[in-house]
């Protein structure tokens, strides 16, 4: 054994000796790194947990691998440009993430999207919902050890991501949304086709619900699971349906719709009592049937109209601060925006869901076992774009 | 132990030199794990699983992707064979083909047909129970020898599920090994063949019928044993990478997937064997010469259809917590399988 290799197995005893935990059985307690490349993690989010066996002593989330600096880019961008960048943060649910930002960039102008245009938006709005959501409903069995449900989910999903596209002409990233309106009207036939998507998510969703809902193995795996209780979670800042599944009837939809038309359907905020991960799932699961009734009726009546505010070519946004947010997919989205009157924006702070929502994971992960670990990660669903901005 | 492993192969074969026999032998040996497991690999793997999936699988590789196999085969063996720095090479290096030799070791018990076996043990199944346990000791030296914490639990996780699940395995067995009066898997092939339901002899009498219990009790812990998905957390691909196999690639991670399918395919030959008649189908005489020919063929059927069982639950089911497999197995399945075995006791002896 050569010097520098009795060194290293010193260090290794070293640090072993440090990370004892268990002083009364004597087990020595290990630091394992849960990413930034992992396969549960859909991203690149690093924990660090120590555990002792298969216990969970301590977890610490570390963030900031995939920050792209998007709060400092937005002032060195004209409005329009800033919504190609906001797109980028939950990349799953992309035209949520312009809406905000729109809205509190109309705000300042004091201009207001024709009524059309409003309709479409919130049509668009629930429709990345739905194409969030529904990976989540496969990725979280897939979480638990379910392979199959999530090619569902990839193979439902392209029937919006379609209509997104035909409308907008991206399927990820739209940059579709303008101050003052929309970049086009819908093409034909788009509201006959976006039905017969409707219908299949919601055939979607009945399959998820037999085949992970109803599964008795699912719910032994998520019932008890990482519970929140909910002045926990509102504590923590959590939000969307993390917070609506610890019971707590809080929904940005419903109860400050600025800018958007929610108040003009007939809809549902879901709660589950259950505060556990199954509550999660089972939010989410009905919040995306919800979805499709929302842009149903919306489709039903989408009134005629320019979709587009007068707005001077060159857009100034007169000095002012602006705070607008919306219920995204992920949880409440939120944009504050200052002004010096300039082509630019001074300052933009966004609140996204999901970093608010992860804060609570050193809290909720202490004391349960590896395997609940991806569980509970996988039932807070964040977007690691959305984490790191 | 000679008396016990008495040497009888096919008929003839009788005049052949110990070498020659022993070649056919091995060539045999081969084919009954390493096609039966690329067998699987197709018409699970690739096929069924797209089929549930809906999409279409290996498509281009030869007539609906049956080639594929050769293709994937190809490429683990070009690829670099990683050892970590910090990995116990001997104990790393060797451990995959630990996890084999318990594979290849449970084909010898098994009979294809009349004259169609390697060995006539009289401890058959219970040797086939003894050896199937080394494969433990390869998978806890890949966890233990990878130098890897995901390896590490992985391994340990899969030691605690295989002593648990061997034991409803072995329990299960014993209500067949009561009804069939023998250990022999020959004898116990012949017993269900020439059986008779109430008097009826048409099918002969397949245990699955009066072990039904057993036969869903060796099913489950079968598909734990397997490392199967509702039981696969020592390779939970969303905890820990791939478990004990992080740290493998290249030929050696090739011999863990051989692995895998391989013992599938023989522990789903085990269930035929106990449960279904093995190579005996109804409408010939079990004594039929023909049976050397087809009872391979039949075993391979009827394999295919016990694994389509395994690898439905496999891609159908999300995966148990470990403790929640350890209760199932040591509060449910344990005190079920020596229910099954006292039942089965009593009513032999009524009979």
């Amino acid at each position: 054994m050569t010097a520098t290799e009795s060194e290293q197995l010193r260090y290794i005893a070293a640090q072993a000796a440090d990370a004892r935990v268990n002083l009364e059985i004597e087990t020595e307690g290990m630091t394992l790194n849960i990413g930034p490349q992992h396969p549960a993690t859909h991203g690149t989010l690093r924990i660090v947990v120590k555990l002792d066996g298969e216990q969970v002593i301590e977890a610490e989330p570390v963030m900031g691998y995939m920050h792209r600096g998007y709060e400092k880019l937005a002032e060195v961008r004209t409005y329009p440009q800033v919504t190609t960048l906001v797109n980028r943060i939950d990349w799953l649910g992309s035209f949520a993430n312009e809406v905000p930002f729109i809205l509190a960039a109309e705000r300042l102008m004091e201009v207001e999207a024709p009524p059309r245009a409003q309709w479409i938006r919130t049509i668009l709005f629930e429709l990345s919902r739905i194409a969030n959501v529904t990976l989540f409903l496969g990725d979280m069995a897939v979480q638990v050890g379910a392979i199959t449900p999530v090619f569902f989910a990839f193979r439902d999903r392209e029937h919006v991501l379609n209509q997104i596209e035909s409308a907008t002409g991206g399927r990820f990233h739209p940059n579709f949304d303008r101050i003052g309106g929309l970049k086009d009207d819908l093409p034909a036939g788009w509201v006959a086709e976006t039905r017969q998507a409707m219908v299949k998510i919601r055939s979607f969703c009945d399959q998820i619900s037999e085949l992970v809902e109803g599964n008795e193995i699912f719910q032994a795996r998520t019932r008890g699971v990482g519970v929140v209780p909910a002045d926990v979670g509102l504590s923590y800042g959590l939000s969307g349906p993390n917070i609506r599944a610890s019971g707590v009837d809080w929904d940005v939809r419903r109860d400050s719709p600025c800018g958007l038309v929610y108040d003009q359907v007939d809809w549902k905020v879901w709660t589950h009592p259950g505060c556990d991960s199954f509550a999660r799932f089972w939010v989410r699961l009905q919040e995306t049937r919800e979805a499709t009734k929302i842009v149903d009726q919306l489709l039903d009546d989408i009134p005629s109209g320019p979709t587009m505010a007068k707005v001077p070519r060159i857009i100034k946004v007169p000095a002012g601060e602006a705070y607008v947010e919306t219920e995204n997919p992920l949880g409440v989205m939120g944009y504050y925006v200052v002004s010096k009157g300039d082509l630019v924006p001074f300052r933009v702070k966004i609140r996204s869901a999901s970093f608010s929502n992860i804060s609570i994971v050193p809290w909720l992960l202490r004391g349960v076992y590896v395997p609940d670990i991806i569980t509970i990660l996988g039932s807070l669903y964040f977007i690691l774009g959305d984490i790191d901005r | 132990m000679t008396a016990v492993l008495e040497i009888a192969p096919f008929a003839i074969l009788a005049d052949l030199a110990y070498w020659q026999v022993t070649s056919i032998r091995a060539i045999a040996g081969l084919a009954a794990v390493l096609l039966v497991a690329g067998t699987l690999v197709y018409v699970h793997l690739f096929k069924l699983v797209s089929f549930m999936q809906s999409r279409l699988g290996p498509m281009e590789a030869g007539p609906y992707g049956s080639l594929q196999l050769l293709a994937e085969t190809g490429k683990f063996l070009q690829k670099e064979d990683i050892i970590p720095r910090r990995a116990d090479r001997f104990v790393f290096c060797t451990a995959p083909f630990v996890v084999l030799v318990s594979t290849f070791l449970l084909v010898v018990v098994l009979p294809a047909g009349p004259d169609a076996w390697f060995i006539s043990n009289d401890l058959g199944i219970y040797l086939a129970m003894a050896v199937s346990s080394v494969s433990v000791i390869g998978i806890l030296m890949a966890g233990w020898g990878s130098a890897s914490k995901y390896s590490l639990i992985g391994g340990l996780r899969a030691t605690g599920q295989l002593i648990a699940y061997e034991l409803p395995l072995l329990l299960a067995v014993v209500g067949v090994v009561i009804q069939a009066e023998t250990m022999n898997l020959q004898s116990i092939v012949l017993t269900q063949a020439e059986g008779e339901i109430f008097g009826w002899s048409g099918i002969g009498n397949p245990f699955i019928l009066t072990q039904f219990l057993g036969f869903a009790i060796f099913m489950i812990a079968l598909q734990a044993e397997l490392t199967q998905t509702p039981f696969d957390m020592p390779v939970a691909e969303s905890e820990l990478v791939t478990g004990y196999m992080t740290e493998y690639s290249g030929l050696r991670f090739l011999l863990f997937f051989i692995g895998e399918f391989a013992t599938a395919g023989v522990f789903s030959a085990i269930a035929a064997v106990l449960f279904l008649g093995g190579w005996y189908i109804p409408g010939l005489d079990a004594g039929s010469e023909l049976f050397n020919v087809i009872g391979p063929l039949v075993l391979v059927g009827k394999v295919v259809l016990l694994s389509l069982l395994i690898f439905w639950f496999r891609f159908t089911f999300p995966r148990f917590r470990e403790d929640q497999l350890q209760k199932l197995a040591w509060k449910y399945l344990i005190p079920l399988s020596l229910a099954n075995i006292f039942v089965t006791a009593v009513l032999k002896v009524l009979w």
